[in-house]
């Protein structure tokens, strides 16, 4: 009777099989906008550019033939723009001095010729404004769907704060389009390689001192080749809301939020009968936190009950602390209240119509911030959803496997065989006698 | 196709039966030497810098990439089940250190739940003169089926993560070079140990953020068209062992009760 019900399902589901994917993934199996990678190299020109202290040679000379080796080497897809710091103002007027940058390569199809004269005609002035450009790098960048890389190279604190670069690039972060900063430092100063360290990390981006041409060269390199990898695979921005009721209804995918100290980001995915949700969360630590720390990722019903929960805790450096779930609705009891939801309805022909059931889930983290960290904006947070068919509990019978039980039964045949042989010997004698 | 295959194996493992030494062979083999990557292998000269953007490796396939101290290195693989994968990394320090500094390798499965390693050196101290050190890292055998609310190993993507736990502020930034390989060994898990529907790949494209009217769009249960396989029990290796287990008892049985009237024969 059930099988007949279910098969009559079977055929109408055949029919119905485009009709499946549904609303649901159909928007994410668009391709992305096909838009080419963009970064912009932001390099300083400031005085302290001229210390000769690289292998002998100047700094900018040292950047200048870093550049016309990237230049060279660009990818043609990449679309890459130059921007300068310092190198216009010799004054002294500190004012005028942190106004001064400019964006002397267009974010762009590179003309190869035309970069390298703009790169070769400068020549260390002024002041470090790396706040500032950093904004503008970003403005010549533009917003869009896909990632956007900042490859700031600079030997110099900057001289002009406030703005705190480090503030700046975490504002820049946090901000709709995905930024990421890498940074290069020329100079071995302390003070440097702190600022620069707090701009990679706020955005995700790498921090690295250059020590020789040959270094420096082939990390630009690598950097801009990273962007043409990688530049597509941006999260869908979502804002989870402080409770289950009304939180954002999520399709498979990939997501990005901001979660604060001690905040709970709670989210919905529907998940119908058979199938399995699959969910992790990996939240960065952008800003200095005390060292030890931990994330939370709980599956919860809409009527409060916990689900399954997902942690990770870690002490120490670390760019993300991530956890993940799976949860899929108890197959036997989907499968009789399926049953019971058929019986009542007395029409078995029509196509049934399964409600999917909603999950809340909430990401919570056990972060602690250090004396001065800035508590806003919160911390980036990265939530993978999946929907996907369920795995139910294998029922095979129990059989055995492997040698031993070959072993076990071919000795156990034997000594039954011995036993039958004997006993039928034995009986063999006894009934011969009588 | 899987269960095909899972019977030809186990015929051929039956059929090769010469002696009983293949008995732990299978899902224990440890390697004694660490990996060695396969021939004819390319080097992999990069990696990524988040889950989302890990480099994709293979089981075998070398990796050398010049890294700086701090980079967050990032790479992906894909295991099945009965597999055991060993990752084995070093770094070298071409340059002058300031002090000691702690290197970690971490595995993290599809679901980004942190892995845990059942042998190696996880978390190993490279001391101020050291000029390289060396990261290892055994992963659990991964199972073929585990429910939801598990921990245990599936197939899937496997992420490896490389970075510098704890280091000397002053070191931060200093090239490195990394050297990382991951291999694989065991054989494929028996099909009547369940199976897991979908691999724990994550999905990484952009998500959407659906209206209620999407989310309670009524969809046919699809899940119904497994009635037939429900009658069925799945055809696995654990049939063919288990018979001719029952096929050598009787041969055996047949033999031993010849064993017994020999001797009035003669």
């Amino acid at each position: 009777m059930i099988n007949l019900r279910r098969s009559t399902t079977v055929l109408a589901g055949l029919v119905v099989i485009p009709a499946l994917l549904g609303p649901v993934p159909a928007m994410a199996d668009e391709p992305e906008p096909a838009e080419p990678p963009r970064v912009e190299l932001v390099l300083d020109v400031s005085g302290s550019m001229g210390a000769r202290d690289i292998e002998g040679r100047s700094r900018i000379s040292v950047a200048q033939q870093a550049f016309n080796e990237v230049v060279d080497a660009l990818p043609e897809t990449t679309q890459l723009g130059i921007r300068v710091l310092g190198a216009t103002y010799k004054g002294e007027n500190k004012k005028v001095g942190c106004l001064d940058t400019q964006q002397i390569v267009p974010v762009g199809p590179v003309d190869r010729s035309q970069a390298k004269d703009a790169v070769a005609g400068l020549k260390p002035t002024g002041f470090t404004p790396v706040g500032l450009a950093l904004r503008e790098a970003a403005e010549d960048l533009g917003t869009g769907a896909t990632t956007r890389r900042i490859v700031l190279i600079t030997d110099g604190e900057d001289t002009c704060a406030p703005p705190d670069p480090c503030d700046v690039a975490r504002e820049l972060a946090a901000q709709g389009t995905r930024l990421v900063v890498d940074t290069l430092g020329l100079a071995p100063d302390e003070k440097v390689r702190r600022q620069l360290l707090c701009i990679a990390a706020a955005t995700g981006g790498t921090y690295t001192a250059a020590q020789s041409t040959d270094q420096l060269t082939n990390r630009i390199k690598q950097l801009v080749d990273r962007a043409q990898e990688t530049y597509t695979r941006t999260p869908t921005v979502v804002g989870g809301s402080s409770v289950c009721e009304g939180a954002p209804l999520l399709a498979p995918g990939v997501y990005t939020d901001r979660e604060k100290f001690s905040e709970h980001r709670w989210y919905r995915v529907p998940v119908r009968p058979g199938q399995e949700l699959r969910a992790s969360v990996s939240v960065a630590l952008d800003r200095p936190v005390n060292p030890d720390y931990g994330v939370l990722l709980r599956a919860v019903a809409t009527d409060g009950r916990e689900l399954v929960r997902g942690v990770d805790a870690g002490s120490g450096r670390a760019d993300v602390v991530s956890a993940g779930l799976r949860w899929s609705d108890d197959h036997e009891d989907a499968d009789e209240r399926d049953d019971a939801d058929g019986s009542a309805t007395t029409a078995a022909t029509d196509p049934e119509i399964v409600p999917p059931t909603m999950v809340c889930l909430v990401v919570s983290n056990s972060f602690a911030p250090r004396a001065g960290t800035e508590a806003s904006p919160g911390m980036p947070v990265e939530l993978t959803v999946d929907v996907v068919a369920a795995s139910p509990t294998p029922k095979g019978p129990d059989l055995g496997r492997g040698w031993v039980l070959l072993a076990l039964l071919t000795v156990a045949g034997l000594v039954t065989g011995l036993l039958t042989g004997l006993l039928t010997r034995w009986w063999v004698a006894t009934w011969r006698e009588k | 196709m899987s269960v095909r295959t899972t019977l030809t194996r186990s015929l051929a493992a039956l059929v090769a039966a010469a002696g009983p030494v293949a008995l732990p062979a299978t899902a224990l083999a440890a390697p004694s030497d660490g990996p060695t990557p396969s021939p004819g292998a390319a080097t992999v000269t990069r990696a990524g810098t988040s889950f989302l953007t890990a480099t994709t490796i293979a089981a075998g396939q070398p990796v050398q990439v010049d890294a700086s101290t701090g980079d967050y290195l990032y790479w992906s693989f894909t295991a099945d089940a009965g597999q055991v994968h060993d990752i084995s990394a070093t770094v070298s320090f071409p340059g002058a250190r300031s002090g000691a500094s702690t290197w970690t390798v971490e595995v993290f499965d599809g679901l980004r739940r942190r892995q845990a390693c059942t042998a190696g050196a996880q978390t190993p101290t490279a001391d101020k003169a050291a000029s390289s050190v060396s990261l290892g890292c055994t992963l659990r055998e991964v199972r073929p089926w585990a429910e939801p609310w598990s921990a245990d190993p599936l197939p899937g993507t496997y992420f490896v993560r490389l970075s510098v736990a704890d280091v000397p502020e002053p070191d931060l930034g200093a090239p490195v070079e990394v050297e990382l390989l991951v291999s694989a060994d065991g054989e494929g898990a028996p099909a009547d140990d369940g199976e897991l529907a979908v691999p724990l790949v994550p999905n990484t494209r952009a998500g959407a953020v659906l209206t209620d009217e999407q989310a309670i769009a009524p969809v046919d249960d699809a899940d119904e068209g497994s009635w037939l396989d429900d009658l069925l029990p799945a055809l696995g290796s654990r049939w063919i062992w288990t018979s001719v287990g029952g096929i050598l008892a009787a041969v055996a049985g047949v033999v031993g009760f010849a064993l017994t009237r020999r001797p009035r024969r003669a």
